[in-house]
């Protein structure tokens, strides 16, 4: 057990754990923030995705203990009022079906639409490439990405 | 207007005459948080009382109007959809309405279960009736008020008005006077030309909670005092339980205890959802998930064989063996099909094949248990509350009244939930550790110890005449455990020469019910079969099919075909229209089906990428009856079909002596973004047909269009899923 000290959407919390427990878990069990789903805990279906410093991150395979003092955002974090326009967007064309891998899918999708404003088809398919969804509302949610971006321009 | 007779499968035991109108006290609807009902408009005011008018309906003092969704929600969208058809009736403003899951409750609700597309079809008919028997006792209790005549007052949007006098009286200022009145025996309902709600595309009532994260799943659940479990299964089918060494464990920090449970006690009566290959199992009982998810790693378990361990090396011939040579059961026959074949001009003869698929719910399984000596609660994601509470009331010792079941909202079910060995497991490890506990399977856990949808194995045989017409018909099944096919689903009833068959095998790997089950195989393999068949007879595949759907409609051979042909057609020509479908094209194939009540045809546009068969556009036309949420239909339909082709694709789980091979997503392959279709346009056929349900009808014919879409692209066909095969499957 070690004490660590994270900022998560921007609130200073310390928690007390295995350095080897992954961000998800202590997100989930220790900070209450359930909004990062476990899908996988490999890394390979993107449910669990947070920003790190703004970059797309799978929080099931990063331990807390190689965690800096970088910025953790969660979906809870990804604006105050829900009003991010990927949220928005999501909202838009009533996306989730079962809703459990969105979360992840909208974080990918906000850190995509960062480093490219103006993605094309092939952009939101790599983009999103890491996050599966078993319902198959992956026709809704490159439609949301798109509008998405339109909402960010 | 009409007036329905009572449905005997009615879920809903309120119904107009039996108390639709009683003030019921339930305690759970007013012990409900409003903060975790579903407004429909974010914006609204909640009230300062609710008065309870029935099971399904609490009315606020300022008119505001909560509607309880009885049945479990598993992304299929029945927390809207339900509540839609309530209010329809009721006669209320949409925004005006909050919506809340209600918990397992026998004595109010009926049915509460998701499965097999049924919770629209079988609640239309009540739940109009629970609206309309509301917005008569409102309609009354304003009569006394204003000293008018009933018949004088009209509702609108809840509001009932009294025009000759240009007085109007809100819902929630006549709800505790309506809820003490004795309700009708009869209630008018509305004519579907009058529908406002219903056939309104309508948001999903927990979209804004789902995109900011809110806790909704049964994964998300803590409570003061919780600890979190997780259980080690046997590795193989086949093993058992021999002995557990947790000296390891026991000790860990954080670790409360280590514990063996017995899912299915001798003397314990089963539900048909009880099916479990593992009952006997480890439990870790600790702090938090991670905790007891890398704890268990370290326990020194001891297995044993209890039966043979089974491959899929060699599978596939043993399968074909028995289907060849097997005696089979005889479902149906009409006419003399041996004749037929004897006589035909031209024999076509195909063998199709699936393989095991696991359900990969993206929330794996997970409950929450918290049991006490004289009582119990259960929290979590199941299709099936009811039967989960008749074994958890078997194992523990307690009666059914106490024990409350809350259903949570899903992250999928597919089916897998309908098997609810999760919650029992959840019961016993609380009992066994004495805290209340929340079970959580890791992602192996979920993929290695499934229900999963059998393996499968059919032979077709079409007896063609010189002129290219079917004379004879013959299918003949069999897979894991059952036969996937449906003896009286088209082609049934549409040649005079008819044989379907059935052999079963049986298999140690535990199976069960799969969206669509059955449809999801046999439907790709028929609809494979008859282009191939209606090439053999120098036909258009749609025409082909036409024609026999004109010769059911016209003359059908024998009485028991399952299915309407006219319909049947209907949605072949919509979908032949709307997709500007041309004889002989190049990349596109065609398929149509129906099954869960619902038809649906499907033209598929296959393509190559990087050596492997994509889909392009989709034109997918449905006939559902009554569309109830456009929003939601469209969604279900699209998801069917993304999720039909990406099993058809990739779909396989494959067994080394016992062993699932895959075990997770880097090895389980699913569909992902890239590999969706480009582009689905969904038709609903016109319809004013009472509502079926759409949460499995657009998966299975979508395999046999992509089928056909691949031989018309490629010219080679597919006869066996996963049509990318992977390395355990190419043999």
């Amino acid at each position: 057990m070690a004490t660590f000290n994270l900022t998560v959407n921007g609130k200073a919390h310390t928690v007390d754990v295995d350095p080897q427990m992954p961000l998800l878990w202590v997100l989930r069990d220790e900070l209450g923030l359930v909004g990062t789903k476990f899908g996988c805990g490999i890394g390979a279906c993107g449910a669990c995705t947070i920003h790190l410093d703004g970059a797309a991150m799978r929080s099931c395979s990063l331990p807390v203990g190689q965690l800096r003092d970088e910025a953790i955002t969660t979906i809870e974090g990804l604006s105050e009022n829900g009003d991010h326009p990927v949220q928005l967007a999501w909202l838009e064309h009533d996306v989730p079906q079962c809703g459990y891998c969105q979360a992840g899918q909208m974080m990918s999708a906000a850190a995509l639409l960062d480093g490219i404003p103006n993605p094309e088809d092939k952009d939101i398919s790599a983009g999103m490439s890491g996050n599966i969804c078993r319902c198959g509302t992956y026709t809704r949610i490159h439609a949301a990405v798109k509008t998405a971006a339109e909402k960010l321009s | 207007m009409s007036q329905p007779t009572p449905s005997r499968r009615s879920f809903l035991k309120v119904s107009a005459a039996t108390g639709g109108g009683l003030l019921l006290g339930f305690s759970w609807l007013t012990s409900c948080e409003s903060d975790k009902a579903r407004k429909a408009n974010p914006e609204l005011v909640m009230p300062e009382e609710w008065v309870t008018v029935n099971a399904f309906l609490k009315i606020g003092d300022n008119g505001v109007v909560t509607i309880m969704s009885p049945n479990p929600e598993i992304g299929q969208n029945v927390k809207t959809a339900m509540p839609m058809i309530v209010a329809e009736e009721l006669d209320v403003d949409w925004n005006n309405v909050v919506v809340e899951q209600a918990p397992l409750d026998t004595d109010k609700f009926e049915r509460q279960l998701a499965g097999g597309s049924q919770s629209i079809r079988h609640g239309w008919e009540p739940l109009r009736k629970t609206g309309a028997t509301a917005r008569y006792l409102l309609i009354q209790a304003a009569a006394q008020q204003l000293h008018v005549d009933p018949s004088t007052l009209r509702t609108e949007k809840g509001i009932i008005y009294h025009d000759d006098s240009s007085r109007q009286l809100g819902y929630g200022e006549v709800a505790s006077v309506a809820a003490t009145l004795a309700p009708p025996e009869e209630v008018t309902l509305k004519a579907p030309a009058d529908f406002k709600i219903v056939g309104v595309a309508t948001k999903n009532v927990d979209a804004k909670q789902i995109v900011t994260g809110k806790p909704l799943y049964g994964m998300d659940l803590q409570r003061e005092g919780m600890r979190y479990a997780a259980i080690v299964h046997p590795p193989a089918f086949g093993q058992k339980l021999k002995s557990v060494d947790d000296s390891a464990v026991k000790d860990m920090p954080g670790i409360q205890g280590v514990y063996t449970i017995n899912a299915a006690p001798e003397g314990v009566e089963m539900q048909w959802s009880d099916v479990n290959a593992f009952p006997n199992l480890v439990a870790v009982v600790g702090d938090n998930t991670w905790t007891v998810l890398n704890a268990k790693k370290q326990l020194q378990i001891e297995w044993e064989q209890d039966s043979d361990p089974e491959s899929t090396a060699g599978q596939r011939e043993r399968l074909q063996e028995l289907l060849l040579e097997g005696k089979a059961e005889e479902a149906r026959r009409d006419g003399n099909p041996e004749q037929a074949f004897a006589s035909a001009a031209t024999v076509v003869d195909r063998i199709y094949s699936a393989p095991f698929l696991p359900h990969n719910t993206m929330e794996p399984m997970n409950f929450f248990a918290d049991v006490r000596a004289d009582r119990a609660e259960l929290v979590g994601p199941i299709q099936t509350p009811e039967f989960l509470r008749k074994t958890v009331s078997g194992v523990l010792g307690l009666p059914e009244e106490k024990i409350k079941i809350m259903m949570t909202r899903m992250g999928g079910g597919f089916g897998r939930r309908l098997y609810g060995n999760f919650g029992v497991e959840a019961a016993l490890i609380s009992k066994a550790a004495g805290v209340p506990v929340k079970l959580v399977y890791s992602r192996e856990d979920d993929m290695t110890q499934g229900t999963y949808r059998p393996e499968y194995l059919v032979r077709y045989r079409a007896a063609l005449d010189a002129d290219g017409k079917l004379i004879g018909f013959h299918v003949r099944g069999t897979g894991a455990g059952e036969s996937p096919v449906f003896a009286n689903r088209f082609p049934a009833g549409t040649v005079d020469n008819y044989l379907a068959e059935n052999l079963t095998q049986s298999s140690n790997v535990s199976t069960g019910a799969w969206r669509a089950p059955r449809s999801n195989f046999i439907a790709g393999a028929e609809q494979s079969f008859l282009d191939e068949v209606a090439e053999a007879a120098g036909k258009d595949p749609i025409d082909f099919r036409l024609e026999l759907f004109e010769r059911a409609k016209t003359d059908p051979v024998g009485k028991d075909n399952d299915y309407d042909a006219a319909r049947y057609a209907g949605v072949l020509e919509l979908v032949r229209d709307k997709s500007d479908w041309k004889t002989g094209d190049d990349a596109r194939g065609v398929a149509a089906y129906f099954c869960h009540n619902s038809y649906v045809a499907q033209v598929v546009e296959a393509e190559m990428v990087d050596g492997e068969p994509r889909v392009g556009e989709v034109h997918c036309a449905v006939d559902c009856g009554i569309v109830v949420n456009p929003e939601g239909a469209h969604n279900q339909v699209e998801g069917g079909i993304i999720d039909g082709v990406g099993h058809a694709l990739f779909g396989a789980i494959t067994f080394t002596d016992g062993v699932p091979d895959q075990r997770n997503f880097d090895s389980y392959r699913l569909i992902r973004h890239q590999e969706a279709p480009r582009a689905i346009h969904t038709h609903f056929a016109d319809s004013e047909e009472a509502p079926t349900g759409l949460g499995e009808p657009s998966l299975p014919p979508v395999i046999g269009a992509l089928a056909n879409a691949i031989y018309r692209l490629t010219g080679e066909r597919v006869y066996d899923q996963p049509f990318v095969q992977p390395r355990q499957l190419r043999g």
